[in-house]
């Protein structure tokens, strides 16, 4: 592993090895701080866990917050859910993926934009909803989401 | 002078610290002295960012503010209330809000929610201290009296659930609290958790207490960041406080709390899929019995609520289960936060007695559609609910009189469409997502919805309509019958009732569908 995985991979470990059913939290850690959970962490929280690889690669994939492997500079999530939709979501979806070039859990060549689908943002009453890098964004129309994406592939 | 900028997440998601800002920088150039605070959302979410000025009468309203709207508010004069564009008067006077009946929501939106002196200076743990001066049972017997039952969604009786837990003997109990409001059109979670997250925490205490349970967690869905920052700062105030802790308000007795994020899997908000979530495992479902109340979390008793669920606690121990009971009709006691989404002209948080009709809250409360059209359907319950067509909008908020037309209250959310809504990809995108969102435990929901979606293909194609609308029937009942929980089992919900009231949507004609669905 990379020194920087290696670290982030230790010492999550160490904060989560003796909490009651820690994995989780311990993804959580892993994945805040380096964007995804590497395959090469699998067999080391294996061991501290006394768990098998299966089982942890087994959460690890079950989960959709879980990436396998790292995210462009920007994630990029828009939601699908059916309040979104009755305001156009799919639309602005389609729009989001002719502009970005990519299909949805598809990165930009350049890096900059990783685009994901969730399932609801509870900001339904100001659908459609998109979160940025942590953010939501409500009553996105076809043109702020244009800009918006401009914005992130310049950044 | 005080002046309001929600930090409630919807605000935020249309500018809301953005406008905070533009303000403060306002007043700084002016030279007047503004005390900014940021509280929760009021629940007119069309509004937002509602920025609310204090004044001797009452707190009056602006919305929806934009930072450019900021130097003209100012010049207006908007600190001494005067009239603009955007005012919209008192805002306790505003029908959206005069109307309603706000136990659960009472205190959200009013001042900084994290303030443990605001939540206390306004009625907070007045339950908790009656509470802890009862005996555990009398404190079951006052939730069973209240008529309180699970809010979200399942609307089992919440007093039977805690005297199990109360009546099991263990060495270790549990509360946990569900929060994966995952549900499409429910946010009123999350508003308590961002805007009140001290009724939770207080909540959660109060059934600790009763059932001897010492340790909660908190099952946060990981697309709430906001709440979560909001609940931890809450929990470190109720520490200190004395709240929580070793010693509740000095009682001598211990309740820890915790927070537990989540990882965006929908079926984790189904109850035993959640504890193996909490336990480090895959969301997979449990088979039942046994009930989590008697074999939860870690194989030990476990209270296993909703967020508003645990929200009503505190109001019912300080003013009685009477006072709650007296709210509501039939079956369905106390209030319910309804929250009107989608295509909604005035969608917000609405808290209600049961028995108000679905045509009051998506015209009186609502104003209709956002784009103008008519309602075609309304989806209330979350993806798993049924689609309610216009013919049915007199149906009173009960959770019987809903089941009774095989739809379902749910979480209270509302998801409106307008007549541009075709409602047989609805019913492809509930397969499509049931068969995204299944823990693939039983082979009705995991093999079923990939097989929903693709005879659903075939009938919007017109590939054998008549064949594949009977093998489609067929195949919601083995869903409906044979899935071990409310995912697959539910799913045919939306799917049969979007058949049964949009036949030609599917490309079917009206007049000869069969009656049954």
């Amino acid at each position: 592993m990379p020194d920087d995985v290696n670290v982030a991979v230790e010492a999550a470990i160490d904060r989560h090895r003796s909490v009651a059913g820690g994995l989780l939290p311990l993804l959580h850690d892993i994945q805040d701080r380096l964007g995804y959970v590497p395959q090469s962490a699998i067999p080391d929280i294996a061991r501290a866990l006394n768990l098998s690889r299966a089982e942890v690669h087994g959460v690890v994939s079950f989960y959709h917050h879980f990436r396998q492997s790292p995210p462009g500079r920007h994630v990029l999530q828009v939601c699908r859910a059916e309040a979104c939709q009755s305001m156009g979501a799919e639309s602005l979806l389609n729009a989001l993926r002719t502009q970005l070039g990519i299909d949805l859990h598809g990165t930009t060549a350049d890096g900059a934009v990783t685009l994901e689908p969730v399932y609801c943002l509870g900001n339904c009453a100001c659908a459609p909803s998109v979160m940025i890098d942590g953010r939501v964004r409500g009553r996105v129309s076809a043109n702020a989401a244009a800009a918006l994406v401009s914005e992130l592939q310049g950044a | 002078m005080r002046v309001f900028v929600p930090c409630d997440s919807s605000a935020l998601s249309v500018g809301a610290d953005e406008v905070a800002e533009a303000i403060a920088e306002e007043a700084r150039k002016r030279g007047t002295p503004v005390e900014i605070v940021r509280n929760g959302s009021r629940g007119l979410l069309w509004l937002e960012p509602l920025v609310e000025v204090e004044t001797a009468k009452g707190r009056v309203g602006y919305g929806p503010v934009t930072v450019a709207d900021v130097p003209e508010l100012f010049a207006a004069g908007f600190l001494d209330a005067a009239d603009h564009r955007l005012g919209i008067g008192m805002v306790e006077s505003h029908p959206y809000f005069a109307g309603q009946e706000r136990l659960c929501f009472a205190r959200v939106g009013l001042g900084d929610p994290i303030s443990i002196e605001h939540y206390q200076a306004n009625g907070g743990l007045r339950g908790l201290r009656n509470a802890l001066a009862m005996a555990g049972a009398d404190v079951v017997k006052a939730i069973t009296d209240s008529g309180l039952r699970g809010r979200g969604g399942a609307a089992f009786p919440t007093g039977i659930k805690w005297n199990t837990v109360l009546q099991t003997a263990a060495d270790q109990k549990y509360v946990v609290c569900n929060a994966d409001e995952g549900d499409s059109g429910t946010f009123s979670d999350r508003m308590i958790m961002e805007g009140d997250p001290h009724v939770l925490i207080e909540g959660m205490a109060i059934a600790g207490i009763a059932t001897g349970a010492t340790k909660g967690y908190i099952y946060l869905r990981s697309e709430y960041p906001d709440a979560e920052r909001a609940l931890n700062a809450a929990i470190l105030r109720a520490e200190a406080h004395g709240v929580l802790g070793a010693n509740v308000l000095g009682s001598g007795r211990r309740f820890d709390l915790e927070v537990r994020r989540g990882a965006g899997a929908y079926i984790c908000g189904e109850e035993t899929s959640l504890l193996e979530s909490l336990e480090g495992k895959r969301g997979m479902v449990r088979f039942k019995p046994p009930v989590p109340a008697s074999s939860g979390l870690f194989g030990k008793p476990t209270v296993l609520n909703n967020v508003i669920t645990f929200a009503s606690v505190p109001i019912i121990l300080d003013r009685g289960a009477t006072f709650y009971r007296d709210y509501g009709m039939g079956r369905s006691r106390g209030t319910l936060p309804i929250q009107l989404t989608g295509n909604i002209k005035r969608g917000g948080l609405v808290e209600k007695a049961f028995g108000i009709t679905l045509r009051e809250l998506l015209y009186d409360y609502g104003g209709g559609s956002a784009s103008g059209r008519p309602i075609k359907a309304v989806q209330v319950g979350g993806p798993l609910g049924a689609y309610v067509p216009e013919s049915q909008f007199d149906l009173p908020f009960d959770y019987e009189a809903f089941a009774g037309v095989g739809a379902m209250v749910g979480h209270g959310g509302i998801v409106v469409f307008d007549d541009t809504a075709d409602m047989a990809k609805l019913a492809r995108y509930a397969m499509e997502f049931c068969a995204i969102e299944s823990c693939g435990k039983c082979t009705p929901c995991r093999i079923g919805s990939t097989r929903g979606v693709e005879v659903i293909d075939r009938i919007i194609d017109g590939r054998d309509r008549g064949a594949q609308v009977a093998l489609l029937r067929e195949l919601c009942d083995t869903m409906l019958h044979g899935s071990l929980c409310a995912l697959g089992g539910m799913t045919p919900y939306p799917v049969l009732s979007a058949l049964k009231y949009f036949p030609e949507d599917f490309g079917l004609p009206r007049e000869t569908l069969p009656a049954a669905a």
